[in-house]
């Protein structure tokens, strides 16, 4: 492989070593607030492959306000921003409910430590 | 021997993205544009709006956005619910 | 975890986070932003207030304060806004545009400084959207905080 093609396609690049990271930090990772951050990390790698998606070389911003002149006839793809719009909204509200659960099951089982909530006890 | 098994099965599964990432169309040709030319060209006469991303939000595709409302509702009652026996919290 | 810096910071800081976030949520269909942008940056603004208090002082605050309210005043207005096009044509259809009510107005076709007055149904939908979100947000930092007990000031 020659390097045109790290060059070119280097978005990407970033979104698959994004996405090895989150999945290292679930899997390997003991503390339960690292699990929940994993997971955060997942949902920003997906939103920023969604928005990658969406470019048109040499484009300007799809907006008609004071734009310069010569960016009427080739505007970013606009659809592609309005889905992770949608998207960021729905990871904050994962989000919320996990750190939620997180609490109660530090009352519960006295520990944060995930190799020890083992037993389905109460 | 399950670790070592699992650090094989996270090496080959980052690998295999990596190959996935190189192999992708070129970043900056789209295909296909047709639907959004068409959103480029008709937002200001339809929507009279000069911001083409918020009128596919909410007036081209606004059944997501409905979607999305009711999903950040259910998440606000369901907070609320969970942490309601603590000492702190009673309104 | 509130110290001295952090309330004299607060004083200044959060007059202009709210008027910044009320302008992002009414330009929603000028620049870039709308109701989603505004809402998250106003209940930024909310949880500075909330975060540099003790916990008797913010239960006092946010007593008449209507949050709940807020929020379902928020979600029944935006599916009103989506059910005013079921009389005589689709669901969510713009029917205030290109008309002559409060947000009715022509936009000129090309690149132009843009008008406060377009928009249509977008513009009363990014009010009520704004509305939910802000409200939700808050609730939620309100229940964490009120969690942790905070008694006195650090330092």
């Amino acid at each position: 492989m020659n390097g045109d093609i790290v060059a070119i396609n280097f978005p990407f690049i970033v979104v698959a070593l994004l996405l090895a990271l989150g999945f290292y930090t679930i899997g390997f990772k003991r503390n339960l607030i690292k699990v929940v951050i994993g997971v955060e990390i997942l949902e920003g790698a997906v939103n920023m492959f969604l928005v990658a998606l969406g470019y048109s070389k040499g484009g300007y911003a799809p907006i008609y306000t004071l734009a310069p002149k010569e960016s009427l006839n080739n505007m970013v793809l606009p659809t592609p921003q309005a889905l992770t719009l949608t998207s960021i909204v729905i990871g904050v509200a994962v989000s919320a409910l996990m750190l939620a659960f997180a609490v109660n099951l530090y009352k519960h089982y006295g520990t944060l430590d995930v190799t020890r909530m083992r037993r389905l006890r109460g | 021997m399950r670790k070592a098994l699992g650090l094989f099965a996270f090496i080959s599964f980052t690998l295999f993205i990596l190959a996935a990432a190189m192999s992708i169309r070129p970043f900056g040709e789209p295909v296909h544009r047709e639907m959004d030319d068409y959103f480029i060209f008709h937002a200001q006469e339809e929507a009279s709006a000069n911001n083409v991303v918020t009128s596919v939000v909410f007036d081209y595709r606004g059944f997501d956005t409905l979607g999305e409302a009711t999903v950040l509702f259910t998440a606000v009652a369901g907070v609320l619910m969970a942490l309601r026996h603590y000492k702190g919290v009673n309104s | 975890m509130t110290t001295t810096i952090i309330k004299t910071t607060t004083r200044i800081l959060v007059p202009l986070i709210l008027v910044f976030g009320a302008y992002i949520i009414l330009h929603g269909h000028l620049t870039p932003g709308g109701g989603f942008q505004g809402g998250a940056v106003f209940a930024s603004g909310l949880a500075l207030l909330i975060v540099a208090c003790e916990n008797e002082v913010v239960k006092k605050r946010f007593e008449k304060v209507p949050l709940s309210a807020l929020e379902s005043i928020g979600a029944l207005g935006f599916l009103g806004m989506a059910a005013l096009g079921l009389m005589g044509y689709t669901f969510f259809k713009n029917v205030i545009a290109n008309s002559g009510f409060l947000f009715g107005g022509k936009t000129p076709i090309g690149i132009n400084p843009g008008y406060l007055n377009t928009g249509g149904t977008l513009s009363y939908m990014n009010i009520f959207v704004g509305m939910k979100v802000l409200a939700g947000l808050t609730s939620i930092i309100l229940v964490f905080f009120l969690l942790l007990g905070v008694k006195e000031d650090e330092w």
